[in-house]
């Protein structure tokens, strides 16, 4: 459940932008989730609703943006559609893969009141 | 919820002394659990109330909105005052207002705001300091890490003994409960901290420089870092350490590099362990090897039996190159101050040849 401690950066993330921003409440909140990504995203709204309690997030929408994965085949000598890791590439089926996208965890953007 | 850790309500506990700072957000600490059903539920009818109550006033936000707040004393409005809680910063925080509350007629209240921000990007600020750190001293960080029960603390006791009399060797040690595991290395004299997380699944950067501060390792030394047997969580956590290396044993599955892509994906080297127990499990070194490089193509892979030794001299060459290159970095950041210093120097004396 390390997504626990990763609702608690987002929250902390927020909370700042929204102080800075002079904010009374934080509407919604968009991620950027890669699907490559360590983070469950269900798991991730169960604790960003636990984190956001009492706070300035509380009742926030969480919109999660699915990043797809993305790979460079070093065979085919180009970017590659990655589903998950251990995939080997759609093209040419070499497991020569280096990850190029899809595995990022970014706050995007907040709506604030 | 801890800040650091992420556990409900465990402590993180850094050993000798040291009680880590929590701060809770699930209410537990709080005493006006907020219980606002409806966010539209103050009644006021739309924007157009705040000339209709006796008790509405003005104040200006910081960024110089002016708001207006009608008090409808049928309401309780007790839960934004005096929570100590980071996020209250204006004197009234009326968390249950919609889009329709009370700010004057005419003015856009929803706005957006552009963050691009990465969510681990404290940790990993803090995990670059340690890194930082390592680099001025030369110190070579490994990051261990396993499920529970692959043989992580066997491998370190018996490494630190092999090791003994050539590389100081300093252990943190990282484990939900119990200093059973530093009581374990320091019983063979390396200096060893143990952090317990509490109801948290990995160290964090922030652990991890407390415990260095604490346990001060020598330039030079090799500092092995045991996570929490979890080969889940702590594979999105950076601690500062040069490598990561997964320790797999073949009482586990073949297949764990695929059902565990993180860990195996960030680890440089991968310690296939217990294979003196290969005659009496059903695991295929071949495929887990296999597996390993389909979910990170250049990890290099080690087959061990670390209460046998079988493997030690692979493992411990390796070692031996990762201190060759800490020492090297830290030979070049100390030639690179040398530079500087020179260079100031230079600076100096051309600057007093200059003065009358």
């Amino acid at each position: 459940m390390h997504e626990m401690a990763l609702a608690e950066s987002v929250l902390e993330i927020v909370a700042e932008a929204a102080r800075r921003n002079g904010a009374t409440q934080v509407r919604s909140v968009r991620l950027a989730i890669g699907r490559l990504s360590h983070v469950e995203p269900d798991a991730l709204r169960f604790a960003f609703d636990v984190v956001t309690r009492n706070g300035i997030a509380q009742g926030a929408r969480l919109e999660i943006l699915a990043t797809d994965g993305a790979a460079w085949c070093m065979q085919c000598s180009d970017t590659v559609p990655l589903a998950r890791f251990g995939d080997a590439c759609p093209r040419c089926g070499s497991y020569q893969l280096q990850v190029s996208g899809g595995d990022e965890l970014r706050v995007q953007d907040i709506e604030i009141v | 919820m801890c800040t650091t850790c992420g556990c409900g309500q465990g402590e993180t506990r850094i050993e000798e002394g040291h009680v880590h700072e929590h701060r809770h957000t699930d209410g537990t600490v709080h005493s006006h659990p907020h219980d606002h059903a409806d966010p539209h539920g103050h009644g006021h009818g739309g924007g157009h109330h705040e000339h209709e109550h006796a008790h509405a006033h003005e104040h200006r936000h910081a960024d110089g909105t002016v708001h207006s707040h009608a008090h409808d004393h049928e309401h309780d409005h007790g839960h934004g005052h005096g929570h100590g809680h980071h996020d209250h910063h204006h004197h009234d925080l009326h968390y249950g207002l919609g889009a329709a509350g009370a700010h004057a007629p005419g003015m856009t209240q929803a706005r957006m705001v552009q963050i691009e921000q990465d969510i681990l990007a404290k940790n990993d600020a803090l995990a670059a300091a340690n890194r930082k750190r390592f680099a001025e001293r030369g110190i070579f960080a490994v990051n261990l890490v396993s499920s529970p029960g692959s043989g992580k603390t066997t491998l370190l006791v018996k490494t630190i003994e092999a090791l003994a009399g050539r590389h100081e060797v300093v252990v943190i040690e990282g484990d939900q409960e119990t200093s059973h595991d530093a009581d374990r290395i320091r019983a063979t004299g390396a200096a060893a901290v143990q952090i317990n997380t509490g109801k948290g699944c990995h160290l964090d950067a922030d652990m991890v420089g407390r415990a260095v501060e604490r346990l001060a390792p020598p330039a030079g030394s090799v500092l092995m870092i045991e996570n929490v047997g979890n080969l889940v969580c702590p594979a999105g956590f950076d601690l500062g350490e040069a490598h990561k290396v997964v320790v797999l044993s073949v009482t586990e599955g073949e297949d764990k590099p695929l059902k565990y892509p993180d860990m195996f994906r960030r680890s440089s080297l991968m310690l296939l362990n217990k294979v003196d127990l290969l005659p009496y499990v059903d695991f295929d070194v071949a495929k887990c090897v296999e597996y390993a490089r389909r979910v990170n193509p250049d990890i290099r892979v080690i087959e061990m039996a670390a209460t046998k030794g079988r493997g030690m001299e692979d493992w411990l060459a390796w070692i031996e190159r990762g201190v060759a290159a800490a020492g090297l970095a830290r030979q070049e950041s100390v030639d690179a101050l040398k530079a500087r210093l020179a260079d100031l120097e230079a600076q100096v004396a051309a600057l007093r040849s200059m003065l009358p």
